[in-house]
């Protein structure tokens, strides 16, 4: 009885769950840090194959993409420029995000995609045609979703006003709700979208339930019911990549440059 | 092995089975049964966490106090679940992938938690690892019946590999897409259920009451 006791104390219950609690907690950060980097070189499997078969679609039938046949470019996203002096096959992009000296810190007013920082720099792929004229153009995107960051792959028409596709290839979205991003049919509206009307303005977006019909449809794809947040996330990502503080330095070049 | 050990290990499979008699883990085995492939990685993954969880909560249970056993239990269930996720999204990553939010939901999962409370806390470290297996072992043979059922009627295919070639590609298959769907689940474990208590009848529940009718008529 009174080994009972002695078992129920209060002391020996808080001993015994601190002792549980630091003993699992150390178990599962060992397991985690060390399994890291090949969990990360997954992922970097995963990104790079989604590309090749967004690019596969769309160069035609028959013939297949890979990355190694795309023209790779380092980006300065103020300025639009191209800034060769950072090497491509060493440039983590999540890292340049996190780390001060190589991110600014984006105004909250400006922040639609909730990242709060975003690196200087970009890695950005090119595809050209026949005549050395840009067919496509391949950017990184990222936003906050609903439970998840949102990363995808943004195809734009050599044009710069165009999207060719996008390709959602990590995030952590409800199963059957907000994951339904990753379905062909959801992604197959993206294809052919204009992002900017004549004049240059964005117009890009998500369609809102009940937003009725505005001079914004043609430039929007329909959202899918039951994920708003995950809708206002894309909405929001696609509105700050393409917008002042994401790409549009580069792609206003592009166009500039384009004969 | 003794008689005893052999009858721990093997109860759970049929006279036992936490599935079909228990009735408990039914929502993940709504989930990850529309393809064989995902229904066998589960399998395994709960018999490891069963295995694993019975043995360490035996060994801690005349530690562990009556007021915060079940928070206890719950915490080394749920470590497990964790590393064994972990390990999946380095070393399976495609499947895992597929079984996305499921693997992490064994925490939650009836059969783990029940056999913790249940078994391990009043019986020894290789009694309860057995426990652990034979109940893993019992949800897996459910599982994979219902993947098997559910990949070869709604695709046409088991492993993957194709059998019946769908009139989508000119066969003579036409493919049953309610079995992709998770009420065909439900169907396909009631369909089961049914068959083992067919031949057991002692599994079969008394009613907790009896319709007016009966009653008359037994007068």
């Amino acid at each position: 009885m009174s080994e009972t006791v002695a078992r129920d104390s209060t002391s020996r219950a808080l001993t015994l769950a601190l002792v549980v609690a630091f003993v699992c907690g150390l178990l599962v950060s060992v397991v985690a840090v060390s399994l890291r980097p090949i969990q990360r070189a997954n992922v970097e499997a995963e990104r790079i194959a989604q590309l090749e078969l967004v690019l596969t679609a769309l160069s035609g039938i028959g013939r297949a993409q890979s990355i190694e046949s795309l023209e790779q470019r380092m980006v300065e996203l103020a300025s639009g420029r191209f800034d060769d002096s950072i090497d491509g096959a060493s440039f983590d992009a999540a890292r340049a995000a996190a780390s001060p000296a190589t991110s600014v810190s984006i105004p909250e007013e400006q922040d639609l995609a909730g990242l709060r920082r975003r690196a200087k720099h970009a890695q950005v792929y090119l595809v050209r045609g026949d005549d050395e004229r840009i067919d496509l153009i391949i950017l990184p995107v990222s936003g906050r979703g609903y439970q998840s960051t949102l990363h995808a792959w943004l195809v734009m028409d050599g044009d710069t006003r165009t999207l060719r596709a996008l390709k959602f290839y990590q995030h952590g979205e409800t199963p059957g709700v907000g994951a339904r991003i990753e379905e062909a049919q959801w992604e197959a509206q993206w294809q052919d979208l204009r992002a900017f009307d004549d004049a240059g303005v964005l117009r890009i977006g998500v369609r809102s339930p009940g937003g009725g019909y505005s001079d914004d449809a043609a430039y929007q794809v329909d959202g899918i019911s039951g994920a708003t947040r995950t809708m206002q996330g894309v909405d929001g990502m696609l509105r700050f990549w393409l917008g002042e503080f994401g790409y549009a330095a580069f792609l206003q070049r592009v166009r500039e440059e384009r004969p | 092995m003794s008689d005893n050990n052999w009858r721990i290990l093997t109860r759970p499979l049929i006279d036992d089975n936490p599935l079909t008699l228990q009735i408990l883990g039914i929502c993940s085995a709504l989930a990850v049964t529309t393809s064989l492939d995902t229904a066998l990685l589960m399998s395994l993954v709960v018999v490891c966490v069963l295995a694993l969880s019975g043995a360490v909560i035996s060994l801690m249970r005349r530690q562990i106090p009556r007021s915060v056993r079940i928070i206890v239990q719950i915490t080394v269930i749920a470590t497990l679940v964790i590393v064994v996720d972990q390990l999946l999204q380095a070393y399976a990553f495609e499947l895992s992938k597929r079984l996305s939010v499921f693997v992490g939901l064994i925490i939650t999962n009836c059969i783990v938690l029940g056999r913790a409370e249940g078994y391990a806390m009043h019986n020894g470290v290789v009694a309860s690892t057995l426990d652990g297996i034979g109940n893993g072992l019992g949800y897996s043979l459910i599982l994979i019946m219902v993947g098997a059922i559910r990949e070869f009627f709604g695709k046409g295919s088991l492993l993957n590999v194709q059998i019946l070639v769908p009139t989508s590609q000119g066969g003579s298959f036409e493919p049953l897409q309610l079995m992709l769907l998770p009420p065909s689940a439900f169907f396909i474990i009631g369909g089961i259920i049914w068959l083992i208590r067919r031949r057991r009848p002692a599994q079969v529940e008394k009613p907790e009451f009896s319709l007016r009718d009966e009653r008359e008529a037994s007068k």
